[in-house]
């Protein structure tokens, strides 16, 4: 085989230092985003309002159908044009926590849907304002159990952020790409960049299995 | 405004070719290996589900465009010859969606409830006849809603192929049209957002057709419980835990 | 206190009340009993606005709790005159539908002070002297999902009558309980009851209803067949749909 360990020791640092850093900061902010423009997104979906219902609706279900990738590009160079101004690292964080968000917008309407009809009868029959009702009844309910659903999505979102090397991010496999198109030797970093991700992500998915049980548990 | 859309249109579905192949040829190879992964998962021999095992976690945990840049970086200096972009495309797109797929493949199979199996046992028939003829025709149906939502997924993944230069729909846009017609980027990517949403309702049709052939079978459509896991996607695209038990 | 006039229920096609009259003087106790379907559920339901009627005029304590009048004409009415009428009733289920993420004493504070901005140590208070009445004082700091059935149906108690209402409704309270623990919220009901309490209760349990009930109403099909006084209801039916059902669950 042709692996060459000095190669590979060189080139580590750039990977796993500053590649990990942009990583897990894009995964950690955009998962935030999701994670918040989500619930909006679930809220908006029971509005009383049926013209607010039909374009969250749709707004998600076009969301959802298209390529991330093509989003990224979308908002990467429509932004400029109507005068926004944005780094690429925020870009992309935008673009995956929006996109992620009509995922975890399917999330929380399961979870919220699975809070049983009593608890808001009960609610109405104590005369509690809806805006309490949502604040200290349903949602405590809604969301402990949704939980392990969301760490699954941050778990694909971390997966994905390597797109964001199209836009000049150089997250892990973006400095591997560019530590291996310097030297003209890819083998190295592209697989020290896989492995990478493969303790990331098996490491969060055990973190994740946790925290189901512990759910479960607590149910 | 929108004098130049011809050429937008035109520019992009020259790339039209390129992607339908790679979104057909990667769910004829993630479809195969779904099945052959996800039957050997639920093996007998302990050797056959641990290999299983390593190919699904290894598949599923890494990233696609690292997989993208190993199979067409890495992989020819490995093998000695170099692959053409696209099949290397469809390779990573088959490889990795395989991996789900086998994920629902057995699930699919484990939902299908124990009361079935023993069934087929008290017939007589072979475990190849059992499976055949008794568990894989009311697992089908249930795996329809989450495959849907996988070749989908899919789709998604050939705009990933840009990366590596294939010249499909997204490389188009953005190599071609883009250094030309800045001012115009909506208007460029949003033709092709809706050119990708009306493929994606294309493989809806399709595997709603599928849903009524396997549904035929059995008698029955996809279960609620199936249809709801379909929509938890990506992570497990829509596998669920499965029931535990091996056939 | 309480008057439905031709009050009419339509699910759809399905008609659970048909011009039903129906009316409870202040202090009465009334139990509700008939067949599944019969609509005694929906005319609790109606009073608590979890639902609203498709014809007909419902009364609360001299004001309509259904519609407002606006010139000369009655429209229905909306949400915020609803709650207006609904905050002198109180409802208890039959699945106690007690706030699992609160505790007991949090489960009986959250309204009063939210709904009539009572302040912590007010609400704590009365809180506290409720729990007592229902003879749970030292379960304050327990959550629900610690105590029994019975428990927790009377925490329910407690917590509707935290917002002191001047009618009480109860929904087949003791259905979802196990038979021993029947018995602690039915003493509940009937303490209530002599403290001159105002109510109205759906139920199964015949023998609480001749001991409490000053009426007895039966119901079927949308409509009252028979009323009277539980003794004479339960002994002498004058109906023969009151005497099949009768035979049938006693």
């Amino acid at each position: 085989m042709n692996w060459n360990w000095d190669y590979a020791w060189e080139v580590l640092p750039g990977i796993v230092g500053q590649g990990l850093l942009v990583t897990l900061e894009v995964t950690v902010f955009a998962s935030l985003v999701a994670y918040v423009l989500g619930l909006v997104l679930a809220l908006l979906r029971r509005s009383p309002f049926a013209v607010v219902r039909w374009i969250v609706w749709g707004f998600i279900e076009f969301v959802r159908s298209t390529p991330l990738i093509v989003q990224v590009f979308f908002m990467f160079f429509v932004l400029p044009n109507v005068g926004i101004t944005l780094d690429p690292i925020p870009t992309g964080v935008l673009t995956i926590g929006l996109h992620y968000a009509t995922y975890t917008a399917e999330v929380y309407r399961a979870g919220i849907e699975a809070v049983p009809k009593g608890q808001w009868e009960a609610a109405t029959a104590l005369s509690l304002p809806r805006g309490r009702t949502w604040v200290a009844v349903i949602l405590p309910q809604a969301i402990p159990r949704v939980l392990p659903a969301l760490g699954n999505y941050s778990i694909s979102l971390l997966k994905e952020t390597p797109i964001l090397l199209t836009i000049g991010v150089l997250d892990i496999v973006g400095a591997a790409y560019q530590e291996g198109s310097a030297a003209f030797r890819y083998v190295e970093p592209i697989t020290i960049a896989g492995v990478l991700f493969l303790i990331l992500s098996y490491t969060s998915s055990l973190l994740v299995r946790r925290l189901e049980r512990r759910v479960a548990r607590s149910n | 405004m929108f004098d130049n859309l011809p050429e937008f249109v035109s520019t992009i579905l020259a790339g039209l070719g390129e992607t339908v192949g790679a979104t057909l040829g990667g769910i004829a190879i993630a479809a195969v290996l779904s099945f052959v992964f996800g039957l050997a998962m639920l093996s007998g021999s302990r050797t056959v589900r641990v290999i299983a095992q390593i190919y699904v976690e290894i598949w599923r945990g890494t990233s696609e465009v690292v997989q993208l840049f190993w199979i067409y970086f890495v992989l020819p200096i490995l093998v000695g010859y170099q692959i053409v972009p696209l099949m290397a495309g469809i390779l990573v797109l088959g490889l990795n969606f395989g991996a789900y797929g086998a994920e629902i493949v057995r699930g699919a199979i484990q939902a299908v409830p124990r009361a079935q199996y023993e069934g087929a046992i008290a017939l007589n028939l072979t475990p190849a006849q059992r499976m055949r003829r008794v568990i894989l025709p009311q697992a089908l149906v249930e795996m329809v809603p989450p495959f849907n939502n996988l070749f989908i997924q899919l789709l998604k993944g050939s705009a990933l192929l840009t990366i590596i230069a294939v010249p499909e729909m997204t490389n188009q846009a953005r190599n071609v049209l883009m250094d030309v017609y800045t001012s115009q980027a909506g208007l460029i990517w949003t033709v092709l957002l809706v050119f990708y949403l009306v493929l994606a309702v294309l493989i809806t049709f399709g595997m709603k057709y599928l849903e009524r052939r396997a549904g035929r079978i059995v008698g029955r459509g996809p279960s609620q419980a199936a249809r709801d896991r379909a929509l938890q996607v990506p992570a497990d695209c829509g596998a669920g835990t499965g029931a535990g038990w091996v056939p | 206190m309480i008057q439905f006039d031709a009050v009419d229920k339509r699910f759809g096609d399905n008609v659970v009340l048909d011009e039903l009259n129906f009316s409870v003087r202040p202090g009465e106790f009334v139990t509700l009993i008939g067949p599944s379907g019969s609509g005694k559920t929906t005319i609790l339901r109606l009073l608590m606005t979890l639902e609203q009627v498709s014809g007909g005029q419902i009364w609360v304590g001299g004001e309509c709790l259904s519609h407002t009048k606006r010139g000369e004409t009655w429209v229905p009415a909306d949400d915020k005159h609803q709650r207006v009428v609904r905050k002198r009733i109180g409802m208890v289920f039959q699945q106690f539908n007690l706030f699992p993420n609160m505790k007991v004493l949090q489960n009986i504070t959250e309204a009063p002070m939210r709904v009539k901005n009572q302040n912590k140590s007010e609400a704590t208070a009365a809180a506290e002297a409720l729990l007592d009445r229902v003879g749970l004082a030292d379960k304050a700091k327990a959550y629900p999902a610690q105590l029994s059935g019975g428990q927790q149906q009377r925490v329910a108690i407690a917590r509707a009558l935290a917002m002191q209402p001047k009618l009480m409704l109860f929904d087949e309270p003791t259905s979802a309980l196990d038979p021993e623990l029947v018995g602690e919220v039915l003493d509940v009901m009937k303490q209530l009851a002599r403290d001159g309490m105002t109510m109205i209760v759906v139920t199964h349990e015949m023998g609480f209803a001749r001991e409490v009930a000053d009426q007895l109403v039966f119901m079927d099909a949308g409509a009252v067949v028979e009323t009277g006084n539980p003794w004479d209801v339960l002994s002498n039916p004058q109906h023969e749909r009151t005497k099949a059902f009768l035979s049938k669950v006693l």
